[in-house]
């Protein structure tokens, strides 16, 4: 089992979609939301994903698939 | 002895002890440094800091180093009064802060001093990051007077200046052949498998102190007065944030009146989240994927560019962006006003602070400081243009046929 904490940026067209609740169904992740701000045409989530690393390899790149944005909270580790 | 006393995280306030942690477990937001003003307001005056070294480390009491630093003579760098440039500008008290007189010609090296002091003290003896190439050379170059091993992880794209810049003091140097996004993803997974001290994720909040030293030199530079205001280049966003909590902790010490100083964020349009954020009026900055030639400040998921655009706001600055085309006429027209030459995130500084004067928002009688933050040289590929010589023959009459008429017109 491996721990990632990751942000999520939504569009407006997937902000009613139950993404994170499939996320944690059809991958066995356990979802775990920290800090979110999510409006009528924009939204974000910062949670901590725990699994297997080849379920949330395959999540990630599911939900990024679906048109979410995936970035690590910590920020780019890529400095000038 | 320090006066550091935890790291505090800066949304919840939860503390933790001064350990290699860069992150909050509750709310995975960013930890920082916090000290006993109190203590530390009593050991300090103006005297006394005036008659220390001249680096960065005459400010030693305000970081939170406890053991021998990792010194290799940052800092103290000159506070430039720039009336041709400002002339141009239509600013009539403007400076630069020339941070490219620094050992490895960045800024960097003030953030990095004091990241791998703590790194020694930590008992690390590896150091590492991920760099575009000023944060590159810095490191290896700390690691080298350290002798700490260091490993430099680059994306593909870097200019050969700066693989140079940064292999000269023999680093484990690794380029990862990808794109930026690879590079960021492999380099957290790197982070995680090995004990390193990576500068900029368990070393950050240490990394992050040295950079308010900018903010000190300027005020004492001064003469112990905080500017009016502030234009300095963000990436990650931290040098933005602390050169204001370098200003606001000389007021908080009593060693300046109180800071009223407007803080203005420049950015490449390339690559300019914490702009878009400041314009949209939103509090949250959305990634982005950086496309410009400004590459030492092209990042798209900037780790303090919420804690930048809260300092825009509260400080009645702002921020804006220019192209890449503003930014390198902006390289040209500080080198040719004030014999400076910076690399494209100087440019760039040059470019908003133009802009910011035109429409008013900067006044000419406001005391101006530009933080030029990296040295020209190990970039001039973006310059190659610029170089058009006169050829001539090895003779008065070629000299004379070549140039004759632009020396009779002069
Ligand atoms: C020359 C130069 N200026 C400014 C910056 C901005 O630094 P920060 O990440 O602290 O915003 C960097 C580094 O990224 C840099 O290399
Ligand atoms: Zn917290």
């Amino acid at each position: 089992m491996t721990k990632r904490q990751v942000m999520f940026t939504f569009p407006q067209e997937l902000i009613r979609e139950p993404i994170i609740y499939s996320l944690g169904h059809q991958f066995k992740i356990v979802t775990n939301i920290r800090r979110a701000d999510v409006t009528e045409n924009r939204g974000w989530v910062v949670l901590e994903l725990e699994g297997e690393e080849k379920d949330i390899e395959q999540g990630i790149a599911w939900v990024t698939s679906k048109g979410v944005r995936v970035d690590p909270v910590v920020g780019d580790v890529v400095e000038g | 002895m320090s006066y550091a006393r935890a790291l505090r995280c800066r949304k919840c306030g939860q503390e933790y002890p001064l350990q290699p942690l860069n992150r909050c477990d509750f709310c995975l937001s960013p930890l920082e440094v916090s000290y006993d003003y109190k203590a530390m307001a009593r050991g300090l005056s103006r005297e006394e800091l005036a008659a220390g070294p001249r680096s960065m480390w005459r400010y030693r009491d305000m970081l939170p180093v406890e053991g021998e630093e990792v010194d290799i003579g940052t800092g103290f760098t000159p506070l430039v009064k720039a009336d041709n440039l400002g002339r141009e500008l239509g600013l009539d008290r403007l400076y630069i802060k020339n941070d490219c007189l620094n050992p490895t010609y960045s800024f960097k090296d003030r953030a990095v001093s004091v990241a791998v002091s703590k790194a020694r003290e930590f008992g690390f003896d590896t150091v590492a990051c991920a760099s575009t190439g000023n944060l590159a050379a810095s490191v290896a170059a700390h690691a080298a007077k350290a002798k700490m091993r260091a490993y430099v992880f680059v994306p593909s794209d870097v200019e050969p200046g700066k693989l140079v810049g940064a292999a000269i003091y023999d680093p484990i140097l690794v380029k990862v052949d990808g794109s930026y996004d690879d590079v960021n993803r492999l380099c957290t997974e790197v982070a995680k498998r090995y004990s390193w001290g990576f500068i900029n994720i368990n070393l950050r909040p240490y990394y992050a102190e040295g950079s308010k030293t900018l903010g000190y030199e300027v005020a004492e530079q001064l003469g112990w007065r905080a500017p009016d205001c502030v234009v300095a280049p963000a990436a990650s966003g931290l040098l933005f944030t602390r050169i204001w909590k370098g200003l606001d902790e000389l007021a908080m010490l009593g060693l300046i009146e109180p800071v009223n100083t407007h803080m203005y964020i420049a950015q490449a349009a390339g690559s300019s989240p914490i702009v878009n954020a400041f314009n949209a009026g939103s509090m949250h900055v959305n990634p982005v994927t950086p496309d410009t030639i400004v590459k030492s400040i092209a990042i798209g998921n900037p780790a303090d560019g919420h804690y930048a655009l809260m300092v825009a706001r509260q400080s009645g600055g702002g921020a804006c962006a220019v192209d890449d085309e503003e930014a390198i006429a902006g390289v040209q027209l500080l080198a040719q006003t004030e014999g400076i030459f910076a690399e494209a995130a100087g440019g760039v500084v040059v470019g908003v602070l133009r802009k910011l004067a035109a429409s008013g928002v900067i006044k000419r009688g406001e005391l101006t400081v530009a933080s030029i933050t990296g040295a020209g040289p190990r970039t001039q590929e973006i310059l190659a243009d610029i170089v058009r010589p006169f050829a001539v023959q090895p003779t008065i009459e070629s000299v004379e046929e070549s140039i004759g008429a632009l020396v009779r017109s002069a």
